[in-house]
């Protein structure tokens, strides 16, 4: 049974195996992640505007979504990681590296929608509410991450370095999560991170799940879409003599 | 355990020998001077900021300091001999570590009463931010060291080092500016509860730095 396990696993560390694969699902990801994305956007529009925060509530239903695929995105390079050192899939690193800008432009959504969010709800652009300090620091961990890929010449040193960066970083996200929570309760106690949270309404809820499950079937289909790239452009590069 | 002692050794020699103890300290007392052209003299200003700023500052000098921690050992060959030895390689990054935490942090440590001066530090926070440095120490010593190891292979890697490294820096700092913090507001109590966390923190880096960083090291030589 294991053996069959990791036979599975080293079926597409052929990356032609991987291309048959990936274009077999290439459309399908992609027509289900712009379907599902135009219905949760419809689903927004149409949810009833909060009592308090009146039209503006509608920013969350892009906001929080993206917050998620931030931190998914991170976890799964983590994870790509962790099985490519492992298993020395060159898969592994491949996904990592697509992953990445990936990640890091979910985050950049998260912290703009919540920088557009907060003027008008707190009167400032930018708080150093614990949420978004953290998500800050997870962007720049992304920023570090992708650097490293781009400034390490040799592919095989750039895959081992940064699978490595991005396990470091796993392990240092709830830390970071935790400190920053204690830092920012010790400093402004109860006004902005506690809002009364009433229980989310059906309405606003479904419509939330929706974009959810919109961003991460878009964030698979960028993904498969990225690392089809990367490997025709190995090819190509093989084909070319080592140039470009 | 003799290679431990000689790699420590080594290491603590060449930074007094190459000067890099007396930058990083020139480096602390310049970037210090900075601060009072940038937010104006006044002293009760600086006495509020003064354990922030030192905590920053000194985070920034380690940062500087930290591509001559293994590029050096890169170039010259240094690390096909640390491979190459019956020793295993993270007994001997533990050795370089403890030798960075000897010629940085103790030096740096010891001049920042004299640093306090400058940003009008309260006398009651020198003692708390000294034991907070000295303990926070290790775990910015592993943590800058994780970030300089992947980056060896880079050339001119100083700013990219940076930008892996300062992240990882966050709960450090957090938790090392809030005890000189807490040590200033509350009479030079000792915030017993953040120094119990940063040494709590340099003892996870300090076991687990060394592995990373040695598997990174590996992949250098594969």
């Amino acid at each position: 049974m294991r053996i069959q396990k990791t036979d599975w696993l080293h079926y597409y560390a052929n990356p032609h195996r991987f291309m048959r694969l990936a274009q077999r699902l290439f459309y399908p990801l992609w027509v289900v992640a712009i379907l599902t994305l135009l219905y949760g956007l419809y689903l927004s529009f149409q949810a009833p505007p909060d009592y308090q925060q009146g039209e503006t509530v509608r920013i969350m239903f892009v906001h929080v979504p993206a917050a998620w695929m931030a931190l998914f995105g991170y976890s799964f390079i983590a994870f790509v990681s962790i099985l490519a050192l492992i298993f020395r899939h060159p898969l592994g690193h491949l996904a990592a590296r697509a992953a990445a800008p990936i990640g890091a432009c979910f985050t950049l959504v998260a912290l703009i929608t919540g920088a557009l969010w907060g003027q008008p709800m707190w009167g400032t652009w930018w708080v150093w509410d614990a949420r978004l300090t953290s998500v800050l620091v997870l962007f720049f961990i992304y920023i570090g991450y992708i650097s490293l890929w781009r400034a390490i010449e040799s592919p095989e040193k750039a895959s081992r370095a940064a699978a490595i960066l991005a396990i470091v970083g796993f392990i240092n996200v709830p830390i970071i999560k935790f400190s920053v929570d204690w830092w920012n309760t010790l400093h402004q106690p109860a006004s902005v991170s506690r809002f009364a949270r009433p229980a989310i309404h059906p309405d606003i809820l479904y419509p939330l799940l929706m974009m959810g499950v919109a961003f991460m079937v878009l964030f698979f289909a960028l993904l498969i879409t990225r690392m089809q790239v990367e490997i025709l452009n190995q090819r190509a590069r093989r084909r070319l003599g080592g140039g470009v | 355990m003799r290679a431990f002692y000689r790699v420590l050794y080594s290491d603590v020699l060449l930074a007094w020998r190459q000067g890099s103890i007396s930058l990083v300290v020139a480096f602390l007392f310049i970037a210090l001077t900075l601060v009072p052209f940038g937010v104006g003299p006044e002293l009760a200003l600086l006495k509020r900021l003064a354990p922030g700023l030192l905590w920053v500052v000194i985070v920034l000098a380690l940062l500087l300091s930290l591509d001559r921690l293994f590029q050096s050992d890169a170039e010259d060959g240094g690390f096909d001999q640390l491979m190459l030895s019956a020793q295993p390689l993270e007994l001997l990054v533990l050795a370089k570590l403890i030798a960075h935490y000897i010629s940085l942090i103790i030096p740096l440590s010891l001049v920042l009463p004299l640093a306090g001066l400058l940003v009008n530090i309260d006398i009651k926070a020198l003692w708390p931010l000294i034991l907070s440095v000295l303990v926070a120490g290790p775990a910015l010593c592993a943590l800058g060291a994780i970030g300089s190891a992947l980056s060896v292979s880079v050339r001119r890697a100083g700013l990219l080092t940076a930008l892996i490294v300062m992240p990882l820096y966050v709960p450090v700092l957090l938790f090392g500016a809030n005890a000189t913090q807490t040590a200033l507001l509350g009479n030079g109590t000792i915030a017993f509860d953040a120094i119990a966390i940063l040494a709590a923190m340099s003892v996870a880096a300090i076991l687990l730095a060394p592995v990373a960083i040695s598997a990174a090291l590996r992949g250098l030589s594969e």
